[in-house]
This record gives C-alpha cells, sequence and structure tokens, in this order.
C-alpha cells in the first residue's frame, strides 16, 4: 500500500486546557537539545504526564555551526491519555538558530507555536540554512504562533554577574530556553536544578550561571508581554495505576534485562561488543554495572566479539553480543558455530538504516531477513523482537531464558528508535519474577557431549573445570549418539532434523499470540512487530474509536511464530502489516500462512507516524467493505 | 591441591579419537611431544583446554583428552579470550597455522598478543596451506608453486616471530616438530610466561611442501644453519660452534663472525630490538634462530580484568536498587 498521512487535526493551543502536546526542541549538535530534552523529560514525568521521547541526531559528532545537517532534535510527546509514540505533528517547535527552522518548520500544525532564538537569525547563518530571506520578516511564519526572542541577549544578560565571558556565557541559552518552555506547560523547575548542580558538581559557577538561565527563561514567560494565544497550557494528569516510576531508554531496559536475566538465571554473563552506532550504548550502560555477575569486553572487531562470547558459553558463562546490521553479518559464521555446537548466546541487533553504512543514528526494521535467515547452512535460532522502550526489559529477559533452556544462539532485535527513545516504565517488583537457574552438567558417570535433554532437546552444557567431563567440541558434524566428528550421511540428517525441531519446539514455551487492542476477530487486522507498537496502537485505538472494525497485533516472537498466529489471522478478512523495511515481515506471514497480507511500507529513518498508518487503516477497511 | 591430584601419564592425554593427519606430518611429533608434556604441569587434566581455529593444525583438540573446542578460521585466539575472560583458572591453549594465525586470523593474533591475554599460542608453521591442498600461505616464500600459484607466487612472506614482538607479545620463541626436547623445553617455559606466549612451531608438511626445513633438522648440516638462541649465552652455532653473531654497530645490522671473536651477542631475551633483528635472521646469510627469543613482563589482560572486577564488586549489585536508581516518582 502506497505510504500516505492524514492530518490528525489535534492543533488544540487555542485552549488553556490541552489533552496532550508534543513539543520538539531542535538546535545545532552543541546547543544542548539533548540535555534540555532529557531535563523537560523528567519534569514532564514528575508532573503526571504520560509521555514518550525521541531523540533525533545526526551521524556528525560537530557538524559545523548553523548547517542543516548539524542540526540535532528532541522530541517529546506528553499527554492526559496513553501515549505510545513521540507523536506526528508538532505542536511546540523551539528552533535555536535557521537550520533549526527549516528543517523542522514543515511538521509544525497550523496554529502551532513557534519560538526561535530571533539572535541567531544573523545573515550568515541564514546563509548557511539557504534561506533567501529572513523568515521571520517576510511573513511565511504568519499561521503559526510566534515567540521571536532575542535568547542569546536575554541569556548574557541572566548570566553577567559570573563573569564567564561572551562564549561562555552563551552556552546557557538551552536552559533559559527550557526554562521558558517549563513555565509554558507549568512544569517545575526543581529537578532540572538538582541535576544541573550534580552535572556540574566540580564547575560550582557554571552550574549557577545555568541555573540563573533557566530561571531567568522561566521569569520571562511569567513577566513579558507575550503576544496573544501565547499563555500557560494545562496539560491534565494521565490517569496511571499506581505505583513507582522512572523514565528508560530501550538501551537501558534492555541493559537491565540482560543483567536482570543473569540473575534470574543464576549465571555469569560475558558482554563482547565493538563500538557501533546506534549499539554502543549498551556496552557503555553494562560496563557500568560489573557489580552484578557481568563482565564486559570490548573486542577488536565484530567477529572477535561474537567468538569471545562463544567462548565465555563454552566456559559455562552466558556469552551475549551486540552490535547493528553491519556488524551483525560480520558475526554471522560464529553465530553458526554456536548454533552447531549448540551453546548459548545472545545477539542483540539495534538495527539502523541499511544496506552498509545506511544511516547509522536512524532506525529501521530491515534486518528481519537477515536475523530469519542470514547464515549459511540450515541454521534456525529463536528471533525476539522488542517492541517499546521498556517491553526491552522483557524481551532480553526472554532472550535469556531461551537460549539456557534450549541451549542455543538467540537474536534479540532492537532498533535506532527504540534503543535512544524513553518512556516512564513503572517499576517491576524484581521479587515476583520467576528465576530459571541454569544447571551445568557435573556427571562424570557415562558422560557425553551429546547427552540431551528428550524434552527440549538442548544438550547438556558441560563446562571445562568439570572433573570427568572432558570432551571436545566443534563446527564440523558431530554424531548424535557420540557427540564426536561424524561424516555419516545419515546422522547429518538426524542432526539437521534436530536443529529444526529443537527450535521449532519452543513454539510450545512461549505465549498463544494475543490481539492487544479489538477483537478477536474482524475485519482488519494490523499486525505488527518492534517499534511500530506505539504508532500502530495509536492509530487502531483512533480507527475504533471513529466505530471501525480493527484490531491490532503485534509480534514479538518472530521465530518460531507463535503457534496460534496462523488461525488467529485467518479470522480478519484483511491483514495489514505496517514496516520500517521493505515488507519482510509481510512476506513470512504469506508465506507461511498463504494469507494475502498487504504490506505498508515506510523506510525514511523516521518511525512511523499514527496518522499514515491511520491513513491506511481508512484505505484498507474501506477495500475491504466494497469487496464483501 | 596439587598434592591430591593422581598422577597422570602421557596415555592419559591421548583422546579415543582416531589421529588423521597425513602419514609423515609433523603434527604426529608435535602431538605426541604434548601429549608427554602435559602431566609435567601437575595441573587437574579438566582445567586444561585446548581451542583451535581451521587446518591440518587445528584438529589437534580432538586428539587432546582434555576440553577442546575446535572453533572457526582464525577466530581460535578471540575464543580463547572469552573463555579466559569467563574463566580465568583454566590453562588455555590456543593451536593455529600460518593461514589460520596470520592471514584470516591475523588480526586477532594481533590484539590477542597486544593484550596479553594469558595463553598457550602454538603456531605450527608449515608455509603451505595443506588441507585446502596446497595453496600458497602468508609464510610461504616468494616464487613457491602451488595450485594457486602455478607461475611462482609473488606475495612477500610475513615472519611470524618478528609481526608477533612487534604486535606487543611478551613471550616470543621458536621451535621444530621434531625436536622433542627443545620443543618441550620451549613450550615449558611459554606455559610458566603470565601473559601470552607465543611459540612458532616450524613444521613439515610432506605432501604440500616437503622437506622446506631439511637444513634446520638433518644432524649432518642443522648447526650450520641454525642458532639456539639461551638467555645470558653468546650466540655462536656451527659444528664446532665456530661461528658467532655480533651487532655492527655502524650499520646497526647483524653480521656473522669469528666464535672467537670478542664481541659476540649475548642473548638478552629482554632486548627487543636485537630479538626483533634476530627473530627475521634466515639463510642462506643467516642461521634461523630458535628458543625463547624474546621475553617480557607485563600486566595480563585477564588479570587486570579480574581486579576491576574484584574492585567493582566489594558491594554486590542488587536489582532492586539498580531498578529504583536515578529519578523515580511515585503515582497514588
Amino acid at each position: 500500500m502506497e505510504l500516505a498521512e492524514e492530518n490528525l487535526n489535534e492543533h488544540h493551543l487555542d485552549e488553556k486546557e490541552v489533552v496532550d502536546v508534543v513539543v520538539r526542541f531542535a538546535g545545532d549538535s552543541g546547543d544542548g537539545m539533548q540535555l534540555t530534552g532529557n531535563n523537560f523529560t523528567e519534569a514532564t514525568a514528575l508532573y503526571g504526564n504520560d509521555l514518550s521521547t525521541f531523540p533525533d541526531f545526526p551521524a556528525e559528532i560537530r557538524a559545523p555551526v548553523g548547517a542543516t545537517f548539524g542540526v540535532s532534535a528532541f522530541q517529546i510527546y506528553f499527554g492526559a491519555n496513553d501515549v505510545t509514540t513521540a507523536g506526528d505533528a508538532l505542536d511546540v517547535l523551539v528552533a535555536m538558530n535557521p537550520a533549526a527552522l527549516i528543517t523542522n518548520i514543515d511538521n509544525l500544525v497550523d496554529g502551532g507555536l513557534l519560538i526561535v532564538d530571533s539572535g541567531a537569525f544573523t545573515a550568515k547563518n541564514l546563509a548557511k540554512a539557504k534561506y533567501q530571506e529572513n523568515p521571520l520578516e517576510d511573513g511565511s511564519l504568519d499561521r503559526f504562533r510566534v515567540l521571536e526572542i532575542d535568547i542569546t541577549k536575554q541569556v548574557l544578560a541572566a548570566v553577567e554577574e559570573f563573569n564567564l565571558g561572551h562564549k561562555t556565557g552563551v552556552r546557557s541559552k538551552n536552559m533559559w530556553t527550557l526554562g521558558l518552555v517549563l513555565w509554558l506547560f507549568d512544569r517545575d523547575r526543581a529537578g532540572t536544578i538538582e541535576s544541573l548542580k550534580t552535572k556540574f558538581a566540580s564547575k560550582p559557577e557554571i552550574a549557577s550561571a545555568n541555573i540563573a538561565a533557566l530561571n531567568a527563561g522561566h521569569a520571562y514567560g511569567e513577566t513579558a508581554e507575550l503576544p496573544a494565544g501565547i499563555h500557560v497550557y494545562k496539560v491534565p494528569k494521565a490517569k496511571v495505576s499506581p505505583g513507582t516510576y522512572r523514565n528508560i531508554t530501550g538501551t537501558n531496559a534492555l541493559a537491565w534485562g540482560l543483567i536482570a536475566g543473569s540473575e534470574l538465571a543464576n549465571i555469569d554473563m560475558l558482554f563482547a561488543s565493538y563500538p557501533i552506532t546506534p549499539a554502543s550504548n549498551l556496552l557503555h550502560e553494562l560496563v557500568r554495572h560489573r557489580d552484578f555477575d557481568i563482565n564486559t569486553f570490548q573486542a577488536e572487531d565484530e567477529i572477535a566479539a561474537v567468538c569471545a562470547a562463544i567462548g565465555a558459553s563454552f566456559a559455562g558463562s552466558l556469552g551475549v553480543t551486540s552490535s547493528a546490521g553491519p556488524g551483525i553479518a560480520l558475526k554471522a559464521e560464529g553465530i553458526a558455530l554456536a548454533c552447531a555446537t549448540e551453546l548459548p548466546l545472545i545477539v542483540v541487533n539495534t538495527q539502523r538504516g541499511g544496506p552498509s553504512t545506511g544511516l547509522p543514528t536512524k532506525t529501521e526494521q530491515s534486518d528481519l531477513n537477515m536475523a530469519l535467515h542470514g547464515r549459511h547452512g540450515d541454521t534456525p535460532m529463536p528471533v525476539i523482537a522488542s517492541s517499546t522502550p521498556t517491553d526491552c526489559f522483557d524481551a532480553a529477559i526472554e532472550a535469556v531464558r531461551l537460549a539456557t533452556k534450549y541451549m542455543t544462539p538467540v537474536m534479540l532485535l532492537s532498533d535506532g528508535y527504540l534503543a535512544n527513545a524513553a518512556e516512564p516504565w513503572k517499576i517491576p517488583d524484581f521479587s515476583e519474577f520467576e528465576p530459571f537457574p541454569v544447571e551445568h552438567y557435573t556427571k562424570a558417570e557415562g558422560f557425553k557431549p551429546s547427552i540431551r535433554n528428550e524434552e527440549t532437546h538442548a544438550r547438556v552444557w558441560a563446562k571445562p573445570g568439570t572433573a570427568g567431563l572432558e570432551h571436545r567440541i566443534g563446527g564440523i558434524e558431530r554424531s548424535f549418539d557420540t557427540g564426536d566428528i561424524s561424516y555419516d550421511p545419515a546422522n547429518h540428517q538426524k542432526m539437521t532434523d534436530l536443529r529444526q525441531a529443537k527450535i521449532a519446539g519452543i513454539a510450545n514455551d512461549i505465549p498463544l499470540q494475543e490481539v492487544c487492542l479489538g477483537n478477536e476477530t474482524g475485519k482488519l487486522a494490523v499486525v505488527g512487530w518492534g517499534s511500530t507498537f506505539g504508532a500502530i496502537h495509536q492509530a487502531v485505538k483512533r480507527a475504533r474509536s471513529e466505530g471501525l472494525d480493527a484490531s491490532h497485533i503485534h509480534v514479538r516472537y518472530m521465530s518460531p511464530l507463535p503457534r496460534n498466529l496462523g488461525d488467529l489471522l485467518r479470522g480478519f478478512d484483511a491483514i495489514l502489516v505496517p514496516e520500517m523495511n521493505t515488507g519482510q515481515f509481510v512476506q513470512l506471514i504469506r508465506s507461511e500462512y498463504l494469507i494475502d497480507a498487504e504490506a505498508l511500507n515506510k523506510v525514511a529513518g523516521q518511525p512511523f507516524k499514527i496518522g499514515e498508518i491511520l491513513a491506511a487503516i481508512h484505505e484498507k477497511i474501506a477495500a475491504t467493505g466494497s469487496k464483501s | 591441591m596439587n598434592q591430591a591430584l593422581p598422577k597422570l601419564t602421557v596415555k592419559d592425554y591421548a583422546s579415543d579419537q582416531e589421529v588423521r593427519w597425513c602419514p609423515g606430518c609433523g603434527d604426529y611429533a608435535i602431538l605426541k611431544t604434548i601429549q608427554k608434556l602435559m602431566p609435567t604441569f601437575e595441573q587437574p587434566k579438566e582445567n586444561q583446554v585446548f581451542i583451535s581455529g581451521i587446518g591440518c593444525s587445528s584438529r589437534f583438540p580432538y586428539y587432546m583428552n582434555t576440553f577442546g573446542f575446535h572453533t572457526i578460521h582464525g577466530r581460535a585466539p578471540a575464543v580463547a579470550t572469552g573463555v579466559k575472560l569467563a574463566n580465568p583458572e583454566l590453562d588455555v591453549w590456543v593451536i593455529t597455522g600460518d593461514g589460520d594465525g596470520f592471514s584470516i586470523g591475523g588480526n586477532h593474533m594481533l590484539h590477542v598478543l597486544r593484550r596479553n591475554v594469558d595463553l598457550q599460542i602454538l603456531l605450527f608453521n608449515n608455509e603451505i596451506y595443506g588441507l585446502t591442498k596446497g595453496q600458497y600461505s602468508p609464510t610461504s616464500q616468494t616464487g613457491t608453486r602451488s595450485p594457486s600459484s602455478p607461475t611462482g607466487s609473488i606475495d612477500l612472506p610475513l615472519a611470524p616471530c618478528e609481526v608477533a614482538i612487534g604486535s606487543g607479545g611478551t613471550f616470543i620463541a621458536r621451535t621444530i616438530d621434531t625436536q622433542a626436547k627443545h620443543l618441550a623445553e620451549v613450550v615449558t617455559r611459554g606455559h610458566d610466561h603470565r601473559g601470552a606466549s607465543f611459540i612458532e612451531i616450524l613444521q613439515n608438511c610432506p605432501i604440500y611442501n616437503d622437506g622446506i626445513f631439511d637444513q634446520l633438522k638433518d644432524k649432518k648440516v642443522a648447526a650450520d644453519f641454525k642458532v639456539e638462541l639461551v638467555h645470558g649465552e653468546p650466540i655462536v652455532f656451527g659444528k664446532e660452534q665456530e661461528q658467532g653473531i655480533r651487532l655492527n654497530h655502524d650499520s646497526l645490522k647483524l653480521e656473522l663472525v669469528d666464535a672467537t671473536s670478542d664481541d659476540i651477542l649475548i642473548h638478552d631475551e629482554t632486548n627487543k630490538v636485537l630479538a626483533t633483528m634476530l627473530a627475521t635472521m634466515k639463510g642462506p646469510d643467516f642461521p634461523v634462530a630458535v628458543g625463547v627469543i624474546y621475553r617480557e613482563e607485563k600486566n595480563s589482560y585477564v588479570d587486570d580484568s579480574q581486579q576491576q572486577l574484584i574492585s567493582v564488586r566489594a558491594a554486590k549489585g542488587s536489582m532492586a536498587e539498580l531498578l529504583t536508581s536515578g529519578h523515580t516518582w511515585e503515582v497514588e
């Protein structure tokens, strides 16, 4: 299906109270937009709104000042109802320079609020952004509420007493702006002040200057004569279930899920990886938590990383490796070794735009085929896809459970959006998680490395250091009976069948597929996997509120598929599969179940918008209706 | 714990697998020597692990009655690093060849040496690809005629010991497959070394590269073609130990001189510059050096990793504390 977008028609800054708002902070890479966004997120979470965030930064570390390709942005969607995406169109855009304006203004709704630092709209910056005329003067912004402030000048005045000089003083621009936006949505500054004190503990004058700028921005909102229609907007608190909450990114949730998995399995973990965007943060997070039974190893390359993880698994720890698409491709031979030798291994793929270097900082779901099929030989392995930042925690635990129980490599899929996006998380009670302790084999009498669990087909895990269990394993085909090298034709057939049966059998050990929103049968099922969850969920919710018969099914277990999925899908007249690739899961559904599922694809490096999926639902239901 | 160990013999180290190297292969001699040597380390057999890549030499672990892992081409150093990080108590050996270790696996060799991971790395160098039927390898002499170079190879060969020193290796030695006593001595010293021990074993391939090291083995001529390095001893060779090696202080090059010369080099295992020169010596102008060429004490990667773990694990992590760390808020 062609990608189209419907305007959700939600610009509503006319009212003093609004149900939900999308705010985007955009500026130069060096302007501190991510820090601003994170602090606003904290304040919003404390205020009690549901929220979702989406950091969108360039691949360049320090792009030339004022360049359009150096624009770094942070988007937050918050409101009184459940929020599962970072939002479609913007209600508020903060543009710190002309480049930030020109790259984001098209997403601001008519009547939306634009806050610009007029001090940055110099002839030089305008030229860098390729503006022929100053948009602040040519009337092109008339359809928006525009708040033009010379923020640079305001900041310098606010921090004057600290004698920091122009260059350092100006760097507090982001905090001044944050102060203003906090005022705009009636958010508390206390959390930001605390975090500034901590961040600049060794430079108290910098902390003080930033706090002064923050307060000055807030005071500006309170005291200045603002244009008509710009005032404090109240966003009612969301109705959320009681408990202790925190914000968490997908990367951190995934890292913590791996730690939790190692605790539940009562096993040491070696996390071996090689730096690659957007997967590196997983290593950065885990290395900070070696107080658990976790060790980390920054390998010399992707291949060494997977091989060190396999070595650790051979030695009785759980080996985990992580990368993005290009790195996973390099690991393929190692993954097949883990499959052949039946050792546990977790491979995390934080997908990014491909092929090749592609779009390293942008999101995509185009490695599904590689996850399912991208190895030599008949090399099946379970593939699990996490769907939201917080779901990464549970998905990682599940990966540990399957890898250790079935003695198999497991592919755990995340993506650039999930990795960096954050959402509030009701902190689970860890004592309620069911442990699944690993038992290494120790019985020397009658030992063979080929002994396996009859039910799971899992091979014994006999680790070096255990007396009487000395044995050899390797990539050459092994005898089913002894584990020794075997070139016997019938044995290879048997072992190939065994490897297939072992992974296929996992379908009996995973939950049945549920419908996460809507009816169990009906006109249309929108079937997704991975990070499209939020956008699909909101789109289906809106379609249902319009009275349309649509359901949302979101698949976590990509291989083996839940054993009821085929029957479930057959209960719908039509199936729509939105994916951030050219149609990889839809092909699987079509070939696996002979169902006429239709693809909706987007590969723009950006997540789906709710309106894009909603438009497809409307079109699909209209077409299905006319058929019946 | 050691006194409780049963006395092990060479038989305890032979696995039940049929050895499948070609008749006359130098690997048999190495296998026998290592099997004999293992009991002398007086370690629990279950703590000894052999890890290999791909190639003729990499079949070695199948024939050792220890833990063994026949992995994938070139990656044994990386797998071994993971094994050692997971369990530093294990005595981990890497078995590799010239193609496995320095062609497809060159990067891992470089990094395992510079990290100084506590392993014994035995590189069987036969200067040819055996298992794939005789193509020239990165250590083959230029002009080697092979199925993939019928008119002679044009690659310039690399010298494993020289590369190992350049990679930051802390124990570099060379020995010969059939010289059991020398092989055992060198490997024992490598085993005693804390860190990565790199031992190049010149190994004959009777099928695809037969006799390339004959000059170093033939009792009649070997003394003229190789020099046995002994730490603290003059570097002399020849049937009557009549030749010596000295450093020309003007050219900064090694040269052969009469053994009676008063400036014969005394072998210093800890001198990296001289070690590099000795490692690259070859015929026809120079004898080939065997023995421990270079040795240096440096922190081992796994020891340092363990030290960091001990320090960060002073207080064991708590999942409940982790989950509630940082900013949290209550919803009632």
